[in-house]
């Protein structure tokens, strides 16, 4: 496994991704992501919450669809724990970016639970998207750094603007969310297994999402990932019997 | 106070799930069809979230003004630009389109 990631650090090398260049994108992120922070306050405050309140929520969840989803829920008169239910089950991605993350990073133990508070889309898009494991903890810890800094001022000026901006959609802020995540996903669809695996999320998540509670439509369409695995392993597990069908 | 339970138990709950991800024991990875799932999950998810961040208006569909940001960002990442214009072509687009009435 050691000599796999020293292998992988030397054709990285070989490839041209210098730390610089892994720099340059984990804070092209970072400060794009950081920067739409911006809309998270204006949005909060336009809901009702507080200015603590706003701030709270960046600093401690740090997850912004989440965060959009619990200002938005409250807003609309939900129960406190609904509203958190719906915020929780969008966060649950979170954790499978930490399963790809924990063994790409391979963080001591004891570093763990500081580095969690970072593992959100972004990092992890960053950082598996880079060839070795020196590149992929670089970009872990630029993109989070730069993004939980900007993320949280922004959301500071947000609040604090939000009277003075007026409408947010008027000025396309509510398009910097989608955006980002078509600009994280685009390197990862590869081969065919990945583009099918995104067609059918984007089928189940919007086809979903009129009959199912916020939040429980996108953990739906993560089934996609399973559900192709499963259709290619039983394509390809069986060549004797297709065989013998167009035989006949 | 409600706001405040809600922030409270939404932020210990993200911030749980997000460590869970780090301390399962890497021996339950070892096994490819894991490796290969949990490599696919991502793009499963940033593809649902962005489908619904473009089209979904609570439990509506509708096709707005950032369906048109959206093609904008699409057209910029097949034109290989740097990540923030990508960003900034849907954020323009998508306010363009809503001031001429889109």
């Amino acid at each position: 496994m050691a000599e796999q990631t020293a292998l992988a650090d030397i054709r990285a090398g070989d490839r041209g991704k210098p730390d610089a260049a892994v720099v340059r994108d984990a804070l092209g992120v970072g400060v794009a992501v950081g920067l739409s922070g911006f809309a998270f306050g204006v949005t909060s405050a336009g809901s009702g919450l507080t200015l603590p309140q706003t701030c709270a929520l960046s600093l401690l969840v740090f997850t912004g669809a989440s965060q959009f989803a619990l200002v938005g829920a409250l807003a609309a008169g939900g129960n406190p724990l609904t509203a958190a239910a719906g915020a929780f089950f969008l966060g649950v991605r979170n954790a499978f970016y930490g399963l790809r993350l924990s063994q790409l990073l391979a963080l001591p133990r004891a570093v763990r639970p500081f580095a969690a508070q970072w593992v959100i889309d972004e990092t992890a898009a960053v950082s598996l998207a880079q060839p070795g494991r020196r590149g992929a903890r670089l970009g872990f810890a630029v993109t989070g750094l730069s993004l939980y800094v900007l993320w949280n001022l922004t959301t500071l000026l947000g609040a604090l603007g939000a009277k003075a901006i007026g409408d947010t959609g008027a000025w396309g802020l509510d398009a910097a969310g989608p955006a980002v995540f078509l600009a994280l996903l685009a390197p990862m669809l590869r081969t065919t297994t990945e583009r099918a695996v995104a067609g059918l999320a984007v089928l189940l998540g919007l086809g979903l999402l009129p009959v199912l509670p916020a939040g429980v439509p996108v953990l739906v369409a993560a089934l996609a990932a399973p559900a192709v695995l499963w259709a290619q392993g039983r394509r390809t597990s069986r060549p004797d019997s297709s065989a013998q069908e167009e035989a006949r | 106070m409600s706001t405040w339970i809600a922030i409270g138990v939404t932020a210990l709950g993200c911030y749980a799930v997000k460590l869970a991800g780090l301390l399962v024991p890497a021996g339950a990875l070892e096994r490819p069809l894991v490796r290969r799932l949990a490599a696919l999950l991502p793009a499963a998810l940033l593809a649902a979230l962005t489908a619904q961040q473009t089209f979904a208006d609570g439990h509506a569909l509708v096709l707005d003004a950032r369906a048109a940001g959206l093609a904008a960002a699409a057209l910029a990442l097949v034109l290989r630009a740097p990540f923030l214009l990508v960003v900034a072509a849907a954020v323009v687009v998508t306010a363009g389109v809503r001031a001429i009435g889109g």
